[in-house]
């Protein structure tokens, strides 16, 4: 079915990639090798059993598909569409050195909007352990934890400071890539299993930190929400925003049905979006289908965008402009922003990750109208939760310090995701949330034999 | 769903609400604000929490905008869609001597959680209210009983003392030793009266009042220069050190939706007229 052409696409926030249709999924599945020792396996941080859900596809028992992938991972249509494939299951896939890899990714969601569309098997839980756990966050990290530990039988409580369950899923990710309602059918599974979401409490808060203890264990999946700002002249400008705002105020707040929905959000003509990941990749795409001319300014050269390729080559399509090599110095207006003062940046030195150091050009200043600038240069851990946490180690950065199983310096706290990473995917923390969720349960079970 | 126990109107264009959110009833320190959403096409506005009864928080608000007009027709058995809080640091009372508390126009409504608090943990504390008339001023009996002395003012004099909050605070402090000064009210006002203690170094604070999303530190919107740093008004405050706030700039930034703001509320009164009863459609 592929994907929807540009000019379509940018008039709305449906879905850009339409998915594989029974007899794609199916001919897809049929080039699976079914390696005796499978390289994707080792690239999914979740261990989905990747070839055992193709076999099933390939002989169109999509239900079986659909209950091998749920046994590693509850959220498969998310994963199916947000996960870096190419660098994850797909990177692995031994036909990836001859021709296209098998598209893991499409299959994985073929199979679980299949499921949805007939209605979504709850997976059986464990019996009760009669314990209690906390979960403080949920995006990726707290819904996976979550699921895992109420699949093992645990009571969970999750605790959301917003009024809509998913975290990033609902507030950062737009719906032209992740459909709201295929977040809330996953979510709705959870609760199937038992799992109680209480909204609009901010943990430390709403929930004081001794009540969080009170609990057997408390699992801290509270991702990385703190917006970065440049710290530039002219950042207090009416019309500057963070991505995390802008994407907020769209995505969850729907201001683009202003004035059905009473968020606002600036309608600019021209927009400077300043960095080069997936969330500026977003921010751009959504500005876009705001009807406004966009500039993407980014540091270093094409090939170091740090975005999905995909997604670049999708705001490309959509007509996203891309400034390379620039870097913005001062941002001009009185009161309201009416352009972007940028710098030529010159690449130097490759520096630990190998990327080349960026470094300004002296006299190369140019200026790029703009009547909104959209900061997407990162996020760090929300620290308002942490500083409440008496003796709990976090590190530099703001982040939760944890072992590579997610326990944290203080007993029964654990934390996985973005809050104890820094920035990354959706993928890694639901990976860091899985391993985790089994260290918790193993703690809870010792604790139970020792009493 | 939270439930709306009491509602009434206090003063001109000026109302209350009693709603049950144990979550942050429980736990509200003066100072603290919570989030509202009032239905699911609400938009998410920060007000202060202006009292706490059991499960019970009280918010007061003046009706301007779309929501606030929303909010001022919901009745006692009404439902607000989403409360979330407690939020923001709690003003930072400690026993600091003698107190003053000014209050202007709704931001009366901030003023006797905090006189309490002030006066539990020792002061003296004297509140000085103001309105620009008799007609708008609030919560007067309040702070009388939460107050050791309670000044009064209007602009055009129709009760109390001919003149501005301001004025009475210049009064004050010239004829007593003051230690700490708290500022609520529009943003005009904090700017003016806090000047008034600037020249003898009194401790002031005032609560800012920027545009927010989520309350929590997530977006970025509600950020104030304060002695030349940014921060975020919704978890570095919402209270600060009056001296060190760029109001000319907070002033500046409240105003970043001002067409949109009139764009919805003029459509909410069109839509309220062909209902026919105030807006109100349950």
């Amino acid at each position: 079915m592929g994907e929807r052409p540009a000019r379509d696409r940018i008039r709305d926030f449906f879905e850009v990639d339409c998915g594989l249709s029974a007899e794609e999924a199916v001919a897809e599945a049929e080039r699976c090798m079914q390696c005796k020792k499978p390289s994707c396996v080792r690239g999914c941080p979740v261990e989905i059993d990747i070839p055992a859900f193709i076999a099933r596809i390939a002989e169109r028992d999509f239900r079986g598909a659909a209950r091998i992938i749920k046994e590693a991972n509850l959220l498969p249509a998310v994963c199916g569409r947000v996960c870096p494939q190419e660098v994850q299951c797909e990177g692995a896939c031994i036909l990836g050195g001859k021709e296209m890899p098998v598209r893991i990714g499409e299959l994985e969601r073929f199979v679980a909007d299949r499921e949805r569309e007939q209605g979504l098997v709850i997976p059986p839980v464990a019996e009760p352990t009669g314990k209690r756990v906390a979960v403080v966050g949920s995006g990726p990290a707290g819904l996976t934890a979550a699921a895992e530990l109420a699949r093992d039988g645990h009571m969970v409580t999750v605790f959301e400071s917003l009024h809509e369950p998913g975290g990033v899923l609902m507030y950062g990710i737009p719906s032209f890539r992740l459909p709201k309602d295929v977040v809330q059918a996953e979510i709705d599974q959870l609760r199937g299993m038992g799992v109680k979401i209480l909204t609009n409490h901010l943990a430390g808060a709403s929930i004081p930190v001794a009540e969080l203890h009170a609990y057997d264990a408390v699992f801290i999946g509270t991702g990385a929400g703190l917006p970065f700002f440049m710290n530039i002249p002219g950042e207090q400008l009416n019309g500057v925003y963070s991505a995390n705002e802008f994407l907020t105020r769209v995505n969850l707040m729907h201001a683009d049905r202003f004035p059905e929905y009473d968020t606002p959000v600036r309608h600019a003509g021209r927009v400077v979006v300043v960095g080069g990941g997936n969330v500026a990749m977003d921010a751009a795409r959504v500005a876009r289908r705001l009807g406004a001319r966009v500039t993407l300014v980014y540091r270093r050269r094409e090939e170091d965008l740090p975005a999905r390729r995909a997604e670049v080559i999708r705001a490309r399509e959509e007509g996203v402009e891309f400034e390379l090599c620039a870097n913005p110095v001062r941002i001009i207006g009185t009161h309201f922003v009416t352009g972007v003062e940028c710098v030529r940046m010159e690449m130097c030195s490759l520096d630990d990750s190998g990327r080349p150091e960026p470094s300004p050009l002296k006299g190369s200043n140019f200026t790029i109208d703009a009547d909104m600038v959209i900061q997407a240069i990162g996020q760090g851990p929300n620290p308002l939760l942490i500083r409440k946490i008496e003796g709990i180690t976090y590190g530099r950065k703001g982040n939760i310090v944890v072992d590579e199983e997610g326990r944290s310096s203080l007993e029964k706290v654990f934390a996985a995701g973005d809050v104890a990473t820094g920035a990354a995917t959706v993928i890694l923390a639901m990976g860091g949330a899985k391993k985790a969720a089994r260290a918790i349960d193993r703690m809870l079970r010792e604790d139970q034999r020792d009493r | 769903m939270y439930r709306v126990i009491e509602a009434g109107q206090l003063a001109d264009r000026i109302f209350q609400i009693w709603v049950e959110a144990p979550h942050v009833a429980r736990h509200a320190l003066a100072g603290q604000f919570l989030v509202i959403r009032i239905d699911e096409h609400g938009e998410r506005i920060p007000l202060t929490v202006s009292a706490v009864s059991g499960d019970l928080v009280r918010i007061i608000f003046m009706a301007v905008g779309k929501t606030t007009h929303q909010l001022s027709a919901l009745k006692a058995g009404d439902f607000i869609r989403d409360v979330a809080g407690p939020l923001g640091k709690p003003s930072e009372i400690g026993m600091r001597g003698t107190c003053v508390v000014v209050g202007g126009g709704a931001g009366i409504a901030s003023c006797p959680i905090i006189a309490r608090a002030a006066r539990d943990a020792g002061n003296r504390v004297i509140g000085i209210i103001g309105a620009r008339n008799a007609g708008y001023l609030i919560l007067e009996d309040e702070m009388r009983e939460a107050c050791d002395d309670l000044l009064v003012a209007t602009d055009d004099g129709s009760r109390g003392f001919h003149g501005f909050a301001a004025d009475v605070l210049k009064e004050v402090i010239a004829g007593r030793k003051v230690d700490c000064v708290w500022i609520i009210g529009p943003a005009i006002m904090m700017k003016v009266t806090s000047e008034v203690t600037r020249p003898k170094g009194i401790r002031t604070f005032v609560s800012l009042n920027p545009i927010m999303v989520d309350g929590t530190g997530m977006c970025g919107s509600c950020r104030v220069q304060v002695g030349g740093e940014t921060k975020f008004a919704c978890v570095d405050g919402p209270e600060f050190d009056a001296h060190q706030v760029d109001f000319d700039l907070l002033m500046q930034r409240q105003r970043t939706y001002f067409d949109e703001e009139k764009v919805s509320l003029e459509r909410y009164h069109e839509h309220a007229c062909r209902c026919g009863e105030g807006g109100h459609h349950g």
